[in-house]
């Protein structure tokens, strides 16, 4: 019983950290799909790259860590300004298939020139000593790097949750969201509006990718391999909700961990039946607007 | 011109220039003995990139799930040969064909309730258990390592597949053309051109009482159905199958096949893999970053500029000329 | 006379906005039917609960005495409710033969065929070139949808409701955007309509509403504010007043 216990606590806790990195890569997604209804399924390029910029910024360069985590989230967001001008903005009238069709290419192109420059094996992660070990809580050892995860998302979470609320530009997103016409109507810039709202998320996604890269491996395939898990994050939590994906990427993150530990023959298996059970139950996912 | 094939305005009969291909691949077949696999495997893409035409191209579904019909036939052909022991190339192919229709219906009448990101996330997941499938359930499709020991009985008893490839060749050309009459007949036909109504006008096509839903689920299966065939074929040329038949990144790949080509035409799913598997086998094995770097840059460029493919550059080049004249 | 067409205590709700109260609504068999109201008063709601394609909070639609309250969009245009759609609704890459024939080929049950051509149903064909010449749009037959004036696009969007056969049709502003200088093309279409069909039209255009509709609903913030002949109509003090100050679209 005891160990029992023991064990989904454990779960729980890993369960929430992935779930936390889940959620803070993909609230971008949801956010961006919501505001200019577009797919862009390369969003765990943002992630990869935030990752590949930690990494290497702590291997190659000695950045102390947490300078590194604001490079991951500068850097990504800073270049994904320009793919946005440049490339994105171009496509939001155009059909679905094009829009499915550009992103893929773009994961393609983030795919090579990943492998160019770091080749096929996984970026080893390094953490800084006072990251490493075990942390003590409530008479229970936790790797502390795993705390830090969730107390470290748990803030930017807050923080963005607060920016949305509270601020114009929040009230400026949340409007679009809802009614795009109307928002451009009464005066809203619509275009700088995406082009900011764009690369928080995907700056968000760096720092999620990179902070996450000890619990999802930074290598090449990363856009490929993880882009179901960011999907459904955002497909179960509702396009354009904030909230949603929260509870969906905790979800997600607690069954796939629990699933991996007692099921590990099962694999993802539960995951992806839950998933369309969920989505034929809720098109619009569990918080989603009906489309 | 409009470049739809079809509708009632359209002149059904095929034209001369449709039997181009055929000539081209049996002259191939003649003139380029050391490349019949390539050319088999080529064949076989073209098969699949038409099954996935007639539901993107045609009924305007946007899916990355192809690939489950394609790996289920592979791994059903394949099983059933290592596995239950069944060697009869026909029977392989008959299952591999009823796995993928199965398999497209069931799955088909549930996501086609949905659209858009649903319909386009739940095309994901259902791969994504098949996958999850393929690789744990190893005692029966060999896991990662994939599926060896597949072993094809020669066709009606005659024809041996042999080592240079050729029996494999005019099968899937003989398969192919099968599947080619199919689709044309398909796409000419009344129930084609609901289709494309479907696609042009949704809305209209549930105010003229057309039940739109079932009309899907019904192209969705056949696609699923050829697709599965497509799979069947490529285990049977191989002798082998792994995960990679259903893999995103070769679900990807076939998009992009059919998007070289044109989507929407019938020969775009010609033109497309036989340009794709081309080029790859001249350029992938000497730079093989290059390879992806190329594609993704190519397939950018096309969404920006060229959104016809190849056959949507001839037309405006056609246009050009006759304008000129 | 029965009814072809009724609504019994026809309601809708979003929340709390009521976009349709109470309607109690009679189609007579050959009827030529207009509705009229301010923008916003629900018509086009009214007309959507009609084909299916929002259901009704509450109340019930009957179509040739039998309910169709629950039935499907497909399933009520079998039994022979047609529509045409305020803004065109068309298959604008299809030429205009093609856009009939859909329609001719689903009443025809030619529809789901998949072995014989569709351009060897000599039927379809026929019957589609014979109706496109009564509208006179014989010689656009080859035409695509995106080269025609805005006007014959209109004049397809009826075409295609005809090539239903239906018992009822439902005209949603067939005028709307039609330069005046062509809507009497339209007008010409609406009077030489089969006389067996009912028509239920809804009009901003008033010219058009008077000379073609021999009784007027007007319909206020989703209520029947009065029901009677354009004489009646035309004289009732408080059509007037919903009126007065109203910006006429033509």
């Amino acid at each position: 019983m005891q160990a029992l216990l023991a064990s989904l606590v454990s779960v729980a806790f890993h369960g929430a950290a992935l779930g936390m990195i889940l959620y803070v890569i993909s609230v971008g997604l949801s956010v961006t799909m919501g505001l200019m209804g577009f797919a862009n399924l390369a969003h765990g390029v943002f992630a990869m790259a935030g990752g590949y910029v930690l990494t290497t910024a702590i291997s190659r360069f000695g950045v102390p860590f947490p300078l590194a985590l604001v490079l991951a989230f500068v850097l990504v967001g800073a270049a994904s300004i320009v793919l946005e001008r440049l490339l994105y903005s171009r496509l939001y009238a155009a059909s679905d298939l094009e829009q499915v069709l550009f992103t893929i290419g773009l994961i393609f192109i983030a795919v090579a020139v990943a492998r160019f420059i770091y080749g096929t094996l996984q970026q080893p992660v390094v953490l800084p000593d006072y990251l490493k070990g075990q942390f003590s809580l409530l008479g229970r050892d936790f790797p502390t790097y795993r705390v830090f995860i969730i107390t470290f998302s748990a803030v930017m979470v807050g923080l963005l949750w607060f920016g949305v609320e509270r601020t114009r530009w929040g009230a400026m997103v949340r409007a679009a969201v809802d009614n795009r016409a109307m928002a451009q109507s009464v005066g809203i810039d619509t275009k700088r509006l995406f082009t900011l709202t764009f690369a928080l998320g995907s700056g968000l996604a760096g720092l999620g990718g990179g902070l996450g890269a000890e619990i999802i491996a930074i290598q090449p395939t990363y856009p490929f391999e993880n882009l179901v898990y960011f999907l459904v994050v955002v497909a179960v939590g509702g396009l354009g909700s904030l909230r949603g994906p929260f509870v969906a990427a905790l979800l997600i993150g607690v069954s796939d961990t629990a699933c991996k530990y007692w099921l590990p023959q099962f694999g993802a298996f539960p995951i992806y039946v839950a998933t369309i059970a969920i989505l034929l139950w809720r098109p619009a996912g569990l918080f989603g607007r009906h489309a | 011109m409009s470049r739809h094939a079809g509708g009632y305005s359209a002149d059904p009969r095929i034209r001369a220039v449709e039997w181009l291909p055929w000539i081209v691949a049996v002259a191939a077949f003649f003139v380029l003995p050391e490349y019949l696999s390539l050319g088999a495997r080529i064949l076989i893409y073209i098969l699949y990139a038409l099954s996935l035409d007639l539901i993107v191209g045609y009924a305007g579904i946007v899916t990355l799930g192809h690939s489950a019909y394609f790996g289920l036939g592979a791994y059903v052909a394949g099983i059933l040969s290592a596995k239950a022991g069944i060697s009869d190339p026909m029977l392989q192919l008959a299952a591999a064909a009823v796995a993928g229709g199965l398999l497209g219906v069931v799955t088909g009448a549930i996501i086609l309730r949905t659209r858009a990101l649903t319909l386009l996330m739940l095309t994901l997941a259902i791969t994504s258990v098949l996958l999850e499938i393929a690789n744990k359930a190893s005692s029966l499709t060999g896991g990662a390592d994939g599926l060896s020991g597949v072993v094809v009985a020669p066709i009606f008893g005659m024809f041996k597949f042999d080592i240079f490839g050729k029996t494999a060749y005019l099968y899937c050309l003989v398969v192919l053309l099968a599947g080619w009459w199919l689709v044309r007949k398909l796409i000419y036909s009344p129930f084609g051109t609901s289709l494309t109504g479907v696609r042009e006008n949704s809305l209209r096509m549930h105010a003229i009482g057309a039940p739109v839903y079932w009309r899907l689920v019904l192209v969705y299966t056949l696609s699923a159905t050829i697709a599965g065939v497509a799979g069947g074929l490529i285990t049977q040329t191989n002798q082998f199958v792994g995960l990679n038949v259903l893999s995103f990144e070769s679900a990807g790949e076939l998009l992009v096949m059919l998007i070289l080509g044109g989507v929407g035409r019938i020969y775009g799913a010609f033109v497309g893999p036989v340009v794709y598997l081309i080029a790859q086998d001249m350029l992938a094995k000497q730079f093989p970053e290059y390879w992806y770097l190329g594609i993704g840059t190519m397939l950018v460029l096309v969404v920006m500029f060229a959104r016809g493919g190849i056959l949507g550059i001839f037309d405006g080049l056609l246009a050009k000329l006759r304008r000129q004249a | 006379m029965s009814a072809v067409l009724e609504t019994r205590a026809l309601c809708k709700s979003f929340g709390a906005l009521t976009v349709a109260d109470k309607i109690d609504f009679k189609l007579e068999p050959g009827a030529r039917h207009a509705l009229i109201g301010p923008n916003g008063a629900g018509k086009t709601t009214f007309v959507n609960m009609l084909t299916g394609v929002l259901p009704p909070s509450s109340g019930r639609i009957m179509l040739g005495g039998e309910d169709i309250t629950a039935l499907g969009q497909a399933t009520r245009v079998k039994l022979g409710l047609g529509r045409t759609f305020q803004i065109n609704a068309l298959f604008r890459r299809l030429p205009v033969l093609d856009n009939v024939a859909l329609a001719v080929a689903e009443r025809r049950g030619v529809a789901p065929r998949m072995l014989r051509a569709a351009s060897a149903h000599a039927d379809v064909r026929a019957e589609s070139m014979e109706l496109l010449a009564t509208l006179g749009l014989a010689e656009d037959a080859s035409q695509r949808i995106l080269d025609l004036p805005y006007g014959k696009q209109r004049l397809v969007e009826i075409a295609i409701a005809l090539g239903l056969k239906p018992r009822v049709l439902l005209l949603d502003e067939p005028a709307a955007g039609v330069p005046s200088l062509e809507s009497h093309r339209i007008l010409q279409v609406l009077d030489k309509l089969p006389p067996e069909i009912a028509i239920l039209i809804i009009e901003h255009d008033m010219d058009l509403v008077f000379r073609f509709a021999q009784r007027i609903t007007v319909l206020v913030q989703g209520e029947v504010l009065v029901e009677g002949t354009p004489e009646e109509i035309g004289k009732d003090k408080r059509v007037h007043q919903v009126y007065l100050g109203e910006q006429r679209h033509g």
